[in-house]
């Protein structure tokens, strides 16, 4: 075995300290008639060569983001990562480290865990925010539960029909067994008008969760809908792109109670949906209600500045049942991965990132949409780095299939959220699409022949 | 050898016109911002951001890097988390760019090697569990517990829809009471016996037609195999209630003995202990479920499934609670899982678990003459040792051990957990550790005890920061580096 270091005789001289007279007997605990009586049935033992040989070829059977042109998104992206993130990341001593329960031999990840809710809370012009979460979806969640303990109002909430599907979905699970209603107001015009809110929210409203850009890429009208909700003394929470923060106007600009995000963009590989990071971030007021570990500065006995975990009662291990969630592991890790990629794009960086996506993906709207052809833009409407296209003729699936094999992931179709956009695809671009890359998928969907779709049909 | 200087705050190394990150050049034609966007929606000034060079961001965090302690570089015996070594491999090979840089949602035919690998993962789940059926979706071991609770409520719903109430033990992990408040669940505790195994006739007690469910950690977070196990699945299983079993400890019984085959309804993994993903500084992990079959279909959407000659996301299961996240899972976590699992085979996991074992009972055998360990001689996985006499005798807490074993270049044990246990130490080895490297700990822990009581209150007295002050952290809370220039003056924001 690659990873034990008892030799034979280091077993012997241990079993015979122990008093024992065979590994064994020192399961002599557990009852004979709970124990296996035969080998697990799983497949034999893999030296590290034939396993590489093995994920080798499970990853051939795989088609990855580098060999296709990827125009997908909704919530994932094909960001680039510089390369002084992996360097920083892979060092032993932040990956096999763990949480900083003991401040004097983790000063390393504390200090990392204050500069990232530093300048998370910069990013998003909120006071506070914590070490991370799970993932977007279970970030808006739990800003989601937050806002009832904060409000008091545990009966109502609001989401938006504009917000990702799946974060959707999550919350609709965690609310279930707690009998709080979810009212989701329907986005046909592919944002939340502000009229339509003022009618669904109540007395008893917790929050209004609304995401901006919204799952659809366009800019929701958040000033209009924050005034709403504060009307009724509901609160606003909001997903954001952290990416999009390098050009548009801070949560906290637009007073926002919670803003929570998906953090994978800060310099996260895409690795099939995780793992990813759950950003939060609230008002200074809030902050013993907010879940998850927060680093905080103190200093030692002797006067020295430090980092410690902090708020600590907020916390299951301390206040169990009563705590704030139920959140012990968190994405630690990634959110490291998010501050050195900050760290090195700081504010001129982070900008032409935004700038580059908004540009091209608005040069791509304007070619895939382009007149007289069969692909137009779903919602008409100011976005940032993604858009929805219709498709007048040719089926959503032959279309996305006929593009694949012309060497684009073109879009993620909408029916399985949206039955209304059976037609309709959604399109992302980053910074790493280039003019060649955009103007080829545009050809290739204008390309496809009708007939071709008749025959699929 | 650590450099102080640059560990100083990022926004105190920052300096104005510094950059580590530069774009290239828009390739599509220039169109005014104001063109594309409405004036109010954007940001009047750049993000607040700091600004520095390379040499800068690197220098910084390689130094912060070192004032850390990690299984790479010390012994790391924190009890209840599995601080095993991770295995190089792992990390190449879930770095292949067919496995790492995969969209979560591009089409299924360009997936199939993920799916498959996926696939089989779920089945070796299984297997391990003695539990049919397996969601990879949960994200870490709380989060598998919130899930399988919502699984819970979502069966009882079907049943009879009144049971209310989430059992666990006093003894338990503080994510078992929470994820039950989480659930909306009303939590009960059920009393441990002096020896620490679940007072059986507490829970009788608590077992009305309202419990839903029993939480139980086994090997428990003594490190002792529950020897009523089976008696107590009975009892919650006549009661109509559901047995879930924390799966924080599995390292004790991978191929020895199986949830399944003691009563478990459901389960969690945590692939970040068991199968050796890396702690990463808190995070991640992942934390996949095992379900009996007539749990299957409440499990999270979506599940791999077989279809024709390949695999498929299957989504068509209009019993699922839904579910408890975006995308698919912390992939990359699983897919470290699998490859810790293909390493060892049958034989290997088995040989994993007896040595783990092994490794804690040597520790415990020479730890006992040194601390009192209330459960007595024999453990699985681990053992909580006390601290109380010593305290007593000697005014010397769990905790100044914890701070002094750090100047002798060792991490601490978990302390003050399982709170069932006064000045609790808890030692976990794990099977990747030396006798050498036990006999060494145990010499340390045995050298400190016979020192001065003062030096083990200002303990430690080697590493970087000795004692924060965590009393005028949590009153004063600073949690973001304040504006102006003093540290000092910022309060939180
Ligand atoms: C016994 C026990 N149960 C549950 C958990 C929670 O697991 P996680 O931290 O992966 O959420 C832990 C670990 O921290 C644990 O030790």
């Amino acid at each position: 075995m690659p990873f034990l270091l008892n030799t034979p005789d280091d077993v012997r001289a241990m079993l015979e300290a122990i008093g024992v007279g065979s590994l064994d007997e020192l399961f002599a605990m557990v009852p004979r008639e709970l124990r296996l009586a035969r080998e697990l049935a799983i497949p034999p033992a893999l030296t590290e060569l034939e396993l590489t040989s093995h994920l080798e070829a499970l990853a051939r059977q795989n088609v990855s983001a580098k060999e296709k042109a990827c125009f997908l998104g909704g919530g994932s992206y094909d960001h680039f990562v510089p390369a002084v993130v992996d360097a920083i990341a892979g060092r032993g001593e932040f990956y096999t480290s763990y949480t900083p329960y003991q401040a004097e031999a983790s000063q390393g990840n504390l200090q990392a865990f204050f500069e990232y809710q530093t300048l998370i809370a910069r990013l998003t012009g909120m006071d506070v925010a914590n070490a991370s979460l799970y993932d977007g979806a279970t970030a808006a969640a739990e800003a989601v539960l937050m806002s009832m303990s904060a409000t008091g109002r545990r009966r109502h909430v609001v989401a938006a029909a504009s917000v990702h599907p799946e974060y959707r979905q999550t919350l609709a699970a965690y609310l279930k067994n707690l009998g709080t209603e979810l009212t989701t107001l329907a986005t046909p015009d592919g944002i939340l008008a502000p009229q339509q809110l003022a009618t669904a929210v109540r007395d008893d409203t917790a929050c209004v969760l609304v995401q901006h850009p919204n799952f659809f890429g366009c800019l929701e009208n958040v000033e209009k809908l924050v005034h709403v909700a504060h009307d009724k003394g509901a609160m606003f929470v909001v997903v954001v792109d952290p990416i999009s923060l390098g050009l548009l106007k801070r949560p906290g600009d637009y007073d926002a109670d919670i803003v929570v995000a998906e953090g994978q963009s800060l310099g996260n590989p895409m690795s099939f949906g995780g793992p990813y990071l759950g950003i939060m971030a609230c008002r200074e007021r809030m902050v013993r209600r907010m879940p998850g570990r927060i680093a905080g500065q103190t200093v030692d006995r002797r006067g020295r500045r430090c980092w410690v975990l902090t708020l600590q009662t907020r916390e299951q291990h301390i206040r169990r049942e009563k705590a704030t969630s139920n959140i012990c592991t968190n994405q630690g890790l990634l959110a490291l991965r998010a501050l050195v990629y900050l760290a090195a794009a700081g504010p001129q960086g982070l900008r032409e990132v935004a700038e580059l996506c908004l540009r091209k993906a608005h040069y791509a709207r304007t070619r895939l949409a382009a007149a007289g052809r069969r692909l137009a833009l779903r919602f008409d409407r100011p976005a940032f780095k993604e858009f929805v296209v219709r498709s007048s003729d040719a089926s959503v699936d032959d279309l996305l299939a006929e593009a694949l094999d012309a060497g684009f992931f073109a879009g993620i179709p909408l029916s399985q959220w949206y039955p209304e956009l059976d037609d309709c695809f959604l399109v992302a671009v980053t910074e790493k699409r280039s003019r060649a890359e955009i103007d080829g998928l545009a050809t290739a969907l204008n390309r496809i022949p009708r007939q071709v779709t008749a025959a699929h049909a | 050898m650590r450099n102080t200087r640059a560990t100083q705050p990022l926004f105190e190394l920052s300096k104005p016109g510094r950059r580590a990150m530069r774009m290239p050049a828009a390739d599509v034609p220039d169109v005014p911002l104001a063109e594309l966007l409405p004036e109010s929606a954007l940001a009047a000034t750049p993000p607040e951001l700091p600004e520095l060079a390379e040499p800068d961001v690197v220098r910084h965090f390689t130094n912060l890097s070192t004032q850390n302690m990690s299984v790479d570089t010390h012994f790391y015996p924190l009890g209840s988390c599995t601080m095993k070594h991770n295995p190089k491999r792992n990390e190449r090979l879930a770095s292949l760019p067919g496995l790492l840089d995969l969209h979560p949602y591009q089409p299924q035919e360009t997936l199939q090697g993920m799916l498959a690998l996926l696939f089989e993962l779920q089945e070796l789940l299984g297997e391990i569990a003695g539990l049919p059926a397996v969601s990879l979706q949960p994200a870490a071991g709380a989060h598998g517990e919130l899930a399988s609770l919502l699984i819970a409520a979502a069966y009882f719903r079907d049943v009879d829809g009144k049971r209310t109430k989430v059992l666990a033990p006093d003894s338990a992990h503080g994510t078992n009471p929470a994820s039950a408040a989480v659930a909306g669940f009303e939590p009960v505790t059920v009393k441990s016996t002096p020896q620490g195994f679940v007072d059986l006739v507490d829970l009788g007690a608590k077992l009305d037609n309202r419990a839903a469910v029993f939480m139980i950690t086994n090997p428990n977070t003594l490190g002792m195999y529950d020897p009523n196990i089976k008696r107590i699945a009975e009892m919650v299983h006549a009661a109509g209630g559901l047995i879930y079993l924390d799966g924080a400890n599995m390292n004790a019984i991978l191929g020895i003995s199986r949830p399944g085959d003691f009563g478990a309804d459901m389960m969690h993994f945590n692939c970040h202990k068991t199968f050796s993903g890396p702690h990463g500084s808190g995070g991640p992990g992942a934390g996949p479920i095992a379900v009996s079959a007539r749990l299957a279909p409440y499990l999270p959407t979506p599940l791999v499934e077989r279809a024709g000659g390949g695999f498929r996301l299957g989504y068509d299961r209009p019993r699922s609670i839904g579910r408890v996240r975006s995308f698919f899972g912390n992939v990359g976590i699983l897919v470290r899982a699998y490859c810790y699992i293909r390493t060892h085979g049958p034989d290997g996991l088995r040989r994993v678990s007896e040595h783990a074992v092994l490794n804690a009972n040597y520790l415990l055998s020479r730890v006992k003459h040194i601390f009192p360990v209330p459960q007595g001689d024999r453990c699985m996985h681990e053992f909580v040792a006390s601290a109380a006499r010593l305290k007593t005798d000697k005014d010397i807490s769990a905790m100044d051990i914890a701070k002094r074993l750090l100047d002798y270049g060792f991490h601490a044990p978990t302390v003050y957990f399982p709170p069932i246990v006064r000045e609790a130490l808890m030692i976990e080895p794990t099977e990747t550790e030396s006798k050498e490297t036990l006999d060494a700990f145990a010499e340390t822990l045995f050298r400190v005890t016979e020192e001065p009581a003062d030096l083990l209150h200002e303990a430690p007295h080697t590493t970087p920061v000795s004692r924060p002050d965590e009393v005028r952290a949590a009153r004063q809370p600073v949690m973001v580096w304040p504006r102006e220039s003093s540290p000092d003056d910022g309060a939180g924001g």
